[in-house]
């Protein structure tokens, strides 16, 4: 068991490491959700009426329905990037040498998930803080509410993640995944309008949204930021994380020989 | 139980191309085995199969006794490897890149500490530890990664084309480096390349060949009075 946990303080504090090096990321990272919270919303607050749904009690400004979404969306990115990275330490080969480490795969690949999850989360976290600092404000508990929900949403993205790298041969085809994935996954969810926004216009995008598990990721977060418990947006994203871990597991099965196959 | 190394009628496929086609050879414990093949021979491939990176159901291979089909870790754990491409994060000191190892081999602490000095000071590099990776010239990341290797007391060391890259110099002081580890420690050493001039007469030779072992021995009985060179390039058809 030691063993184990030595291994897993040293790939998180080694992802720590590499996001001290990469700073630039950090910041890019944040503006993204920035510029969708305090351009996009603003313009899009006049156009967009949000009716009284739970977690609400009130009616509540468009910015504020959207800083949840924006937190996925951080999840949803960092995610993608990590698996991108994998895909790059798999082709450059310091992805070898964490796999020829004497414990089982899965393991050492949850802990290269962790670690990449636990950094996103701090990049949430920096960006809640700076929409608290133009006045979007959630209870001071439901910040610390968020944290598991945010745990269990960048697990269920970044295992996504990496089942999407164990499938793709070379980085270059990377790019065009993501596009597919991200995008799709982004905009189809409950993010940036709620669901019965989207039934207004069509029902089977809104049962698209409904099956879309970032929407339930997203819906987690929420609920957790106005303490309150969304029982089936938990049960989704977990039955999500599997699927995708067991995809993943099945994608790095050294039967399958993804490491070294041939492209 | 042996404590070498042991490879029996290993073949693998990719798809339709065969890549090793009933590969057998055993490197006896405290033996430096050159594994030379041309570039495409099937090298890499045999080395992906050696550290597990993927498996097959033909054929078995043992490290230091350990099946490595039944029981990897154990296999893994008697097992130290340098990779062709680079592995070393280069954005870390050559402390942290081995402290980050060790911890992967379930080391930590005191204990980490003491065995990277060790290993460091083996490949006399210890002066350099706190440095970071992106400073040092190809010959010292490839010592670097050697130490790295030796970190956990392995029994069996894998080096596929380890001076890939590097000058004339580095290349000799690695090959010496590393005949010297064997002899000194008892160590089993499987050196992958494609460069005669890296194999000493001493040394155990397995030839392979579009995934074939064309030849095995000791190198000197193999090549008699002719260059290695020679022998390798007649007994693979390769025109010079």
């Amino acid at each position: 068991m030691k063993a184990y946990l030595t291994a897993l303080r040293a790939i998180v504090l080694r992802e720590a490491l590499r996001f001290v090096h990469q700073r630039e990321r950090f910041v890019a990272a944040l503006v993204r959700p920035l510029v969708w919270l305090l351009v996009f919303a603003a313009g899009f607050r006049a156009a967009l009426g949000l009716s009284i749904i739970p977690p609400y009690q009130t009616y509540i400004t468009y910015e504020t329905y959207i800083v949840p979404g924006l937190c996925g969306m951080i999840l949803l990115f960092n995610g993608m990037q990590s698996s991108l990275s994998l895909v790059y330490d798999r082709e450059t080969g310091s992805m070898r040498l964490l796999l020829t480490a004497p414990l089982p795969r899965g393991w050492l690949l949850f802990c290269k998930l962790l670690g990449s999850t636990l950094i996103s989360i701090l990049q949430v976290y920096t960006f809640l803080i700076i929409a608290a600092l133009f006045g979007i404000q959630m209870d001071p508990l439901g910040y610390l509410a968020a944290l598991p929900a945010l745990l269990i949403s960048g697990l269920m993205l970044g295992t996504l993640g990496l089942a999407l790298s164990s499938f793709i041969k070379q980085l270059e085809n990377f790019a065009g995944v993501m596009n597919f994935v991200i995008f799709p996954m982004f905009f189809l969810s409950s993010a940036l309008y709620p669901l019965w926004k989207m039934a207004e216009s069509s029902s089977l995008l809104r049962d698209i949204c409904a099956a879309n598990p970032f929407t339930h990721a997203v819906e987690l977060i929420r609920f957790a930021l106005y303490l309150q418990f969304n029982g089936w947006a938990l049960l989704w994203t977990l039955l999500a994380t599997v699927v995708f871990m067991a995809l993943a597991l099945w994608g790095y099965d050294p039967a399958r020989g993804l490491v070294n196959r041939k492209g | 139980m042996s404590t070498g190394l042991s490879v029996t009628s290993v073949s693998y496929a990719y798809g339709a191309k065969q890549a090793l086609d009933d590969v057998s050879f055993d490197v006896p414990p405290g033996q430096f085995a050159a594994l030379l093949g041309p570039n495409g021979a099937g090298k890499s491939t045999l080395f992906s199969l050696l550290t597990r990176l993927f498996t097959t159901r033909d054929g078995s291979i043992r490290i230091a006794g350990f099946d490595m089909a039944k029981t990897p870790r154990q296999a893994l754990e008697k097992m130290g490897v340098v990779f062709q491409s680079q592995t070393l994060d280069l954005d870390l000191t050559i402390r942290q890149n081995l402290s980050y190892f060790a911890a992967l081999h379930g080391l930590s602490g005191r204990d980490a500490r003491a065995r990277i000095d060790r290993a460091l000071d083996r490949l006399q590099i210890l002066d350099r530890a706190g440095e970071k990776a992106r400073n040092l010239n190809g010959g010292h990341r490839r010592r670097t990664e050697i130490a790295r290797a030796l970190i956990h007391d392995p029994s069996v060391l894998l080096l596929d084309e380890p001076t890939v890259g590097l000058d004339a110099a580095a290349r000799q002081s690695i090959t010496d480096h590393v005949h010297r580890l064997c002899a000194e420690e008892n160590l089993t050493v499987l050196w992958a390349t494609h460069l005669t001039d890296e194999v000493f007469d001493s040394d155990q030779l397995v030839v392979l060949h579009q995934g074939r072992i064309l030849a095995q021995g000791r190198c000197a009985e193999l090549r008699g009075d002719a260059p290695l060179k020679d022998y390798f390039l007649a007994t693979t058809g390769i025109p010079a």
